[in-house]
């Protein structure tokens, strides 16, 4: 029952995105603010620290930080902009039923009906198909109470295994890879580490318009000696004056990691005693990069052979560094082999546990590090425990009060979750902070799958783009709405603070949740009173964990400026109690962890480290005869993910109003397409007409395409579900595509705004 | 209030990302909310990602005001030179014309030229600009010449530029690479691919000594 109720046009003129405007008290010069609340940016990873102005319930504008240490008062333009998703007309005030006979196609509902309706049909449901027979998507957007809660109540009230969410498509691949090599899966150092290094290699992370904060680190980084390495099929800001540039071929950057061990092990440049100390499975990865040698290595690359072995010469010779990767190699279905490439490089290099030198992934969404922490991961409990394991199973049942038989075991990936609902084995859904009808590939795909559940419930702050297929709309917060903690990319969990109360009929998220559990008729477990509540459980479950937060008060985030985590209310080697601060490094010389017990610094039974065979695998839907060109897909500076924020606030849409592909003039010429000419893309899900973008910065055998926008505009009707076998993560970096001159302009642009 | 003589605004066109949370952060000023009072130049996106935040460099002697015929621009005395006078300007566009860096524009629908005066507001109370405080690249920097040369060691300030036969020194400062350490700017993928590069690097010539005029 989940089509559309009405044609789409008529929801987006009731529902938007429209866009915000300057109200009269935010475009006011005299009025003061009541107060400033020191909270943080809602959008990405950064999590820079930022103070709204506050009158009248209202959040009016933004006030720098400057003591907060991360950012020091630094943004970009989405969070100079954030706070205009405030007050916005077509946030959700109430409740909305679908309704095919009203004009919009949805029909404003009293908040307790439609929890009513909800606790009814998930009941019916389950009832009459079983317990599995309803799935839950949820978010890392969300903050870590948010998340914790979201994976006990599908476990605990739902008693469904089929709970996964949006950080599947984020940075899943590289979360995984951490955990083999490392035994933990958290950025090694803080970034204010990274000044004073001799060398960066950033790979596959557009920095300048990802996480723009990063920045300033990479170039006082450079200004005090440190020489730069991109890995990018287009040279993005930070590539431009970069010192070494390795412009690869799109999905071949396992080979290029090969490429570079491998010379590295010629050439002497690791560090054997390190290797012999501290790591296990050296022999077989030396074994794998053999066949490797520069000639091959830039042949299947596309970086020339003089660029590999510079690569290899300033990272094998170097005394210090960093490393850090983000989408570029990790949206790919060889997404873990192709982060295992970079550990292995930084495993040979000998360089971590150091002050100077460390390495790390670029989280992408606000709370992308604690969001896949604490148990909303179909395989996961709280604490980054295993779902599969007894003792860990054992752990999480008492402290959630339950048998450890009633805990579900393991469920499925997101994307399998639609599979599942397509098979027809998942008839209900609920979804929170997830847009998946934009963000995940193919999404055709996901579209016929959301017209076979027989109930969908959204809750969200705005009808997001997936939330018009729902049956029932549940009203939820805006991060400035709410208290709580987030975990950002160095892995400092932080305090988020309340600026303003919900709108309306608006509720806080974990409110929400607990009101449906209570309509069930299983409130146990879900009459937490406040956030801090929650945190307080949280950190009682993660205790003994890898990501143990047992040590963390809100009191002590707000002192501190935010606590790395793990941090131990108990002392490890004696179990007495302590005052930990927190670990800003991981992996120092002689350090002590729960997993190792003093056997050496990285979590396993023997302190070691793992190398790991990673291997390169031509990417599946590769370029053909058929599609011969690379189909690439990334992000704007001034838009967020699935867009649902950033396509409402006016100034940001303004900046970059709707998607263009980029290709290289070579391309254009031989395509006979001129830059702003509609331009149709097409791959073997679908096709799409935007402007061309013709630029010299991207390969010449590839095209981009920014992924924030819905509908007719959404770079995912392109993309493929491919996934990583191991992470499950999709492969949004690459595909075949072909490129022509449009035939004429789309339909949408005289139908739609930008936004829209 | 003055904005204290310790502290200098510097441009480093080699930091920016092109990402506009300056222009964006400007709007948000609390003189001039809604409207931005700097801009970003893209120099040639066809052909690179190189931008320059473009604010307003403050000149000793300010063209503005040299061929305002109302007289409604004025210089403070600690070197800041403001957005027209409200009673004064007529609206005329001269100052748009003249200004070398191309920063006053006039607002038809309030009939005054306004342009960026530093932040005023914030920085006659010795806070830091909205744009300088946001620049996540640092690419605008606003601080003391000993920070400066402590954080940018690998670039000199210049204050001294040649439009024709007219040179100007402004309170604002860009920096320029330090001879060894100009880095050519990577432009075309293809260049990268191994093939001839092509020859678009531009030579800065400094026309004279970065602090000459400068008083501290």
């Amino acid at each position: 029952m989940a089509t559309l109720p009405v044609d789409e046009l008529r929801i987006i003129e009731r529902f938007g995105p429209h866009l915000s405007s300057m109200s009269a008290l935010r475009k006011s010069t005299s009025l003061e603010p009541e107060r400033l609340v020191k909270t943080h940016c809602c959008f990405c990873g950064q999590q820079c620290g930022i103070q709204l102005k506050v009158r009248d319930n209202e959040v009016v504008g933004f006030e720098p930080w400057e003591e907060f240490p991360f950012n020091r008062g630094m943004l970009c333009p989405k969070g100079v902009k954030r706070y205009l998703q405030g007050a916005h007309p077509d946030r959700l005030l109430g409740a909305f039923r679908r309704d095919e006979s009203a004009s919009a196609g949805f029909s404003a509902m009293p908040y307790d009906a439609a929890i009513a309706r909800v606790a009814g049909e998930i009941d019916r449901i389950q009832k009459t198909y079983g317990n599995s027979a309803f799935g839950v998507l949820s978010g890392a957007s969300l903050t870590t109470e948010k998340t914790y809660l979201m994976g006990k109540f599908a476990r605990v009230c739902l008693r469904t295994p089929y709970i996964d969410y949006n950080g599947r498509l984020c940075m899943v691949s590289a979360g995984a890879a951490n955990k083999k090599a490392f035994g933990i899966d958290r950025t090694t150092n803080p970034w204010s580490d990274m000044v004073g290094t001799e060398i960066v290699w950033v790979a596959g992370s557009n920095v300048a318009e990802c996480s723009p904060i990063t920045t300033n680190y990479l170039w006082q980084a450079r200004e005090q000696g440190a020489r730069i390495i991109v890995q990018d099929p287009r040279i993005t800001p930070i590539a431009r004056t970069c010192d070494l540039y390795l412009p690869v071929r799109p999905g071949r950057d396992a080979a290029l990691f090969a490429g570079v061990l491998n010379l590295m092990i010629e050439n002497g440049w690791i560090d054997r005693q390190f290797i012999e100390t501290s790591t296990v499975g050296f022999e077989a990865v030396v074994e794998y990069c053999r066949q490797w040698n520069p000639g091959r290595t830039a042949d299947v690359t596309g970086v020339p052979e003089s660029s590999i072995r510079r690569a290899a010469e300033w990272w094998g010779t170097a005394k210090s560094s960093f490393l850090f990767h983000a989408r570029g190699i990790e949206h790919h279905s060889n997404g873990v082999q192709n982060s295992l490439g970079t550990i292995n490089l930084v495993l040979a290099s000998g360089r971590l546990g150091k002050p100077k030198s460390g390495y790390g992934t670029i989280t992408g969404q606000a709370n992308g590090q604690g969001g896949r922490e604490h148990g909303q991961k179909c395989d996961q409990l709280p604490g980054w425990r295993d779902i599969s394991n007894p003792e860990h199973r054992r752990h999480i049942a008492g402290i959630w009060g339950i048998e450890e038989k009633d805990l579900p075991g393991p469920g499925v990936d997101a994307y399998e979750i639609f599979r599942k609902i397509d098979a027809g084995e998942i008839k209900g859904l609920l979804s929170i902070c997830f847009n998946p009808r934009v963000s995940l590939p193919d999404n055709a795909f996901i579209e016929r799958a959301l017209e076979k559940l027989e109930f969908y419930v959204a809750i969200d702050f705005f009808l997001n783009d997936t939330a018009r297929h729902a049956d029932i709309v549940l009203p939820g917060s805006l991060q400035e709405e709410d208290e709580g903690t987030v975990t950002q990319v160095e892995g400092r969990v932080i305090k988020i603070n309340r600026a303003i109360d919900p709108p309306g009929e608006a509720k806080q998220d974990w409110r929400i949740i607990q009101d449906i559990a209570r309509a069930i008729g299983r409130p146990h477990g879900f009459t937490f009173e406040s956030p801090r509540a929650i945190f307080e459980e949280l950190c009682r479950a993660s205790k003994g964990g890898v990501a143990d937060y047992s040590g963390i008060t809100y009191e002590k985030l707000e002192a501190n400026y935010g606590v790395f985590w793990p941090c131990y209310s108990a002392d490890p080697r004696t179990g007495q109690p302590t005052e930990h601060a927190g670990t800003p490094r991981l992996f120092e010389p002689g350090s002590y962890n729960v997993v190792a017990r003093g056997a050496g610094p990285f979590y396993f039974p023997d302190g070691k480290a793992r190398f790991n065979v990673a291997e390169y695998r031509t990417p599946v839907d590769d370029v053909s005869e058929e599609y011969p060109i690379f189909l690439t897909t990334g992000r704007v500076v001034s838009q967020f993910l699935s867009g649902t924020q950033t396509r409402r606030i006016g100034p940001l849409v303004k900046q970059y109003p709707e998607p263009k592909v980029e290709m290289h003039p070579r391309l254009a010429a031989r395509l006979g397409i001129a830059n702003g000419d509609w331009t149709t893309v097409s791959t073997r899900r679908g096709e799409m007409t935007v402007r061309a973008m013709v630029v010299t910065t991207i390969r010449p055998d590839t095209v981009f395409i920014p992924y924030h926008w819905a509908g007719p505009k959404s770079a995912n009707q392109l993309t493929v579900a491919a996934q990583d076998p191991i992470s499950k993560i999709p492969q949004y970096k690459v595909c075949g595509c072909q490129v022509r001159k449009a035939a004429a302009e789309p339909e949408y642009e005289s139908q739609r705004e930008p936004q829209q | 209030m003055s904005k204290p003589d310790y502290y200098f605004f510097f441009i480093d066109p080699n930091r920016c990302i092109g990402c506009q949370a300056c222009v964006q952060a400007c709007t948000e000023c609390d003189t001039h909310r809604g409207d931005s009072m700097i801009h970003l130049e893209f120099i040639d996106r066809p052909e690179s990602t190189q931008t320059v935040p473009v604010v307003c460099m403050h000149c000793e002697q300010p063209t503005c005001a040299e061929v305002c015929p109302a007289d409604a621009i004025k210089r403070t005395g600690d070197g800041v030179v403001q957005s027209a006078r409200k009673p004064r300007c007529i609206a005329c566009g001269n100052c748009v014309l003249a200004c070398p860096f191309g920063v006053p524009e006039v607002y038809e629908d309030r009939q005054i030229m306004m342009k960026c005066d530093m932040c005023y507001d914030r920085s006659s109370v010795g806070k830091k600009p909205m744009c300088a405080t946001v620049c996540p690249s640092q690419a605008l920097f606003y601080g003391t010449r000993e920070e400066l040369e402590r954080l940018r060691p690998m670039s000199t300030p210049v204050n001294q530029f040649q439009f024709g036969n007219q040179r100007i020194t402004t309170q604002v400062f860009m920096m320029v690479p330090r001879g060894s350490l100009v880095r050519r700017p990577l432009v075309d993928v293809t260049d990268a691919l191994g093939e001839a590069p092509h020859a678009r690097a531009i030579r800065l010539t400094p026309v004279d000594d970065p602090f000459a005029g400068v008083e501290v």
